[in-house]
């Protein structure tokens, strides 16, 4: 079985597309609606790229690839992310 | 007399020429997912290709078993930079498949148990080119190798052999899949190093 990290996995690699700490933010799964911080999404590592599921319905919230000198985010499963000053 | 000779090197530095650019040869074989790994017992397995008119051609498992079955040795290359050689798999052809499908489409996208999607022209699928495995090294497709079934397009970037396969569906155009979405190249000719846009 595949294993998954917690979505703190991602201040890392958030960090290139977000000036504050990503992980805390809470974000609304498109698919469910289930509204949850980041860092409660389930992460799927691997050499291809990143993909961070809900952990409510699995659906995919964001996939990140990384080449070193190019980086793409896609957070198509979101529908708001909500930051807290 | 030369002074540049391939002798100081030795034989075992020399690159061999079966390894496209940018590839590194392992002896294991690494596990790519984009999620969990989901459990599909072939009683519940199909595959279906559907076509323009909505036509669907489908087999369970009992009736692909029934088909055609090709025994495929062949050179496997993940965009990750790794590569296999003489990989052995045992599938049924796209050719089999697509006998009596009817289409005028150029394009397909491979739908997956679990979500995942990848585009493949219909010529890469043809002409010996593409098969729907479920054995690797003569046992049953591991789950995390794409088990029960997993899509065998050996000649272009392994990710467009796509895991758990459960059909093709014809398009008309050459839409992006899941990773081709995300900064991966449409096509992934290792040979041309296609790995991004």
């Amino acid at each position: 079985m595949t294993s998954h990290l917690d979505g703190n996995a991602l201040a890392g690699p958030l960090a290139d597309f977000f000036s504050f700490d990503i992980t805390t933010a809470t974000g609304r799964c498109k698919a469910c609606g289930t509204v949850a911080e980041l860092a409660r999404a389930m992460v799927y590592v691997s050499g291809a790229g990143t993909v961070v599921r809900c952990a409510t319905c699995d659906h995919v919230l964001a996939v990140l690839v990384d080449t070193g000198e190019r980086a793409w985010i896609d957070l198509a499963g979101v529908s708001a992310i909500e930051v807290r000053r | 007399m030369s002074f540049i000779t391939r002798g100081f090197t030795g034989r075992g530095r020399e690159r061999d020429d079966r390894l496209p650019p940018g590839q590194t040869l392992v002896g294991d074989f690494p596990v790519l997912s984009a999620g969990p790994t989901p459990d599909i017992d072939t009683a519940d397995w199909a595959f279906t290709i559907r076509t323009e008119s909505g036509t669907e051609h489908s087999w369970n498992w009992d009736e692909f078993m029934a088909l055609p079955i090709e025994d495929v040795t062949t050179d496997i290359h993940c965009v990750t930079h790794w590569s296999k050689l003489g990989t052995g798999w045992r599938g049924v052809s796209l050719d089999t498949l697509f006998a009596d499908v009817d289409t005028e489409l150029e394009y397909t996208m491979a739908h997956s148990y679990g979500g995942y999607t990848t585009n493949v022209p219909l010529d890469d699928l043809l002409d010996g080119k593409a098969w729907v495995a479920f054995e690797y090294d003569g046992e049953p497709l591991d789950p995390e190798h794409g088990g029960p079934a997993r899509l065998l397009v050996p000649h272009l970037y392994f990710w467009k052999s796509a895991k758990w396969v459960r059909g093709l569906e014809m398009m008309a155009d050459d839409e992006p899949g899941f990773w081709e979405q995300n900064g991966y190249h449409l096509r992934g000719d290792p040979w041309k190093e296609e790995r991004y846009w």
